[in-house]
């Protein structure tokens, strides 16, 4: 598989979904089930998403400088500061750190 | 079109949230370069696909994976995807019919025109708060991304810039506004947990899908739930 077909595919997939709510009788997922796993499908692939770009380094597990990097991303989040300053931040603490040890 | 005060909120809304979102496409674009795509390549994510969250996803797993992780890069984009099904049906009676209006507002079916819309009284500001809002944030997603795509290709390397953790950060940044309940907050520790634990025994990209499960768990079962939650709870973001 090449990085275009990759690309290609996970496009059409995600068209199809969007146009799928607009072809389907809206009463069949507008119960609070399928909304509430939609939602939670999105936080459970974020948080995973989240772990793995933190600690994994191909398959394996390791503590660098992303940790401290991520921790102060949530602070900031925290302090409700701009996503595009909590993200330059952590590029920059993750930097930092390894420019120093 | 009649101009009234609610069209005229939906519009600046729109405005406003169009401008906030374009800040996300210079991270997106970034990332995406330092996963090892080329502009063209990832200002195509940004045009066809559009969809913050999956495209934020892809790049992740081909971060990690490679072009080996193809199949679950796909699937993560397509599964992080499936929360704008609930979105275009509730779209639906605002877009109305015929068939090419309704395949580009399935284009524009993202967190924020859906936030923007369903946040108005009237049925003339909820589709002008929707089509605007839809295409103003296309639009400057679409710039900034080029931007941010520029600026990677400039600045090389990715970990000795900090950029890997740029990633966990912007993914962090997409899971904040969603973890105001309990319910959402236990699934985000678990999911998390689960990923991190599977790392060392399945391939790249599987620990992310796999870890999915956890949120087909706790939804069906509703454990923790509220029952009150909306489902653009935590909209608008990428």
């Amino acid at each position: 598989m090449t990085l275009w077909q990759i690309l290609i595919l996970a496009s059409i997939a995600c068209f199809a979904l969007k146009l799928t709510g607009y072809v389907i009788p809206p009463a069949l997922l507008t119960r609070p089930t399928p909304a509430r796993v939609a939602n939670l499908l999105t936080v459970a692939l974020l948080a995973g998403l989240i772990a793995v770009q933190t600690l994994g380094q191909g398959q394996s597990l390791v503590l660098d400088a992303r940790v401290p990097a991520i921790l102060a991303a949530a602070g900031l989040y925290a302090l409700k500061v701009p996503f595009i300053v909590v993200v330059a931040v952590a590029a920059l603490v993750a930097a930092g750190i390894r420019l120093v040890t | 079109m009649t101009l009234t005060p609610e069209t005229n909120g939906a519009a600046r809304a729109s405005l406003a949230v169009g401008l906030a979102t374009a800040a996300y496409g210079i991270s997106f674009g970034a990332l995406a370069t330092a996963a090892g795509l080329d502009v063209w390549q990832t200002c195509f994510m940004s045009l066809v696909m559009f969809t913050g969250g999956s495209q934020f996803a892809l790049v992740g797993v081909i971060a990690s994976g490679g072009v080996a992780a193809g199949p679950s890069a796909i699937a993560s984009a397509a599964l992080l995807g499936s929360r704008n099904v609930i979105y275009a049906l509730r779209m639906s009676p605002v877009v109305g019919s015929g068939w090419m209006k309704r395949i580009a507002a399935a284009h524009l079916t993202i967190d924020e025109s859906v936030a923007v819309s369903t946040a108005q009284s009237t049925p003339a500001a909820q589709r002008v708060g929707f089509w605007l809002t839809g295409l103003l944030v296309f639009v400057g997603w679409n710039l900034t991304t080029l931007v941010g795509a520029l600026i990677g290709n400039l600045i090389g390397d990715v970990s000795a810039y900090g950029l890997d953790a740029a990633a966990a950060a912007a993914f962090l940044g997409l899971l904040w506004p969603r973890l105001k309940h309990l319910q959402a907050q236990a699934v985000a520790v678990v999911a998390a947990v689960a990923a991190a634990l599977l790392t060392p025994v399945v391939a790249p990209g599987l620990p992310v899908i796999i870890a999915a499960i956890v949120a087909v768990v706790f939804g069906l079962t509703d454990w923790l739930g509220t029952r009150t939650t909306s489902d653009t709870e935590g909209a608008p973001l990428a």
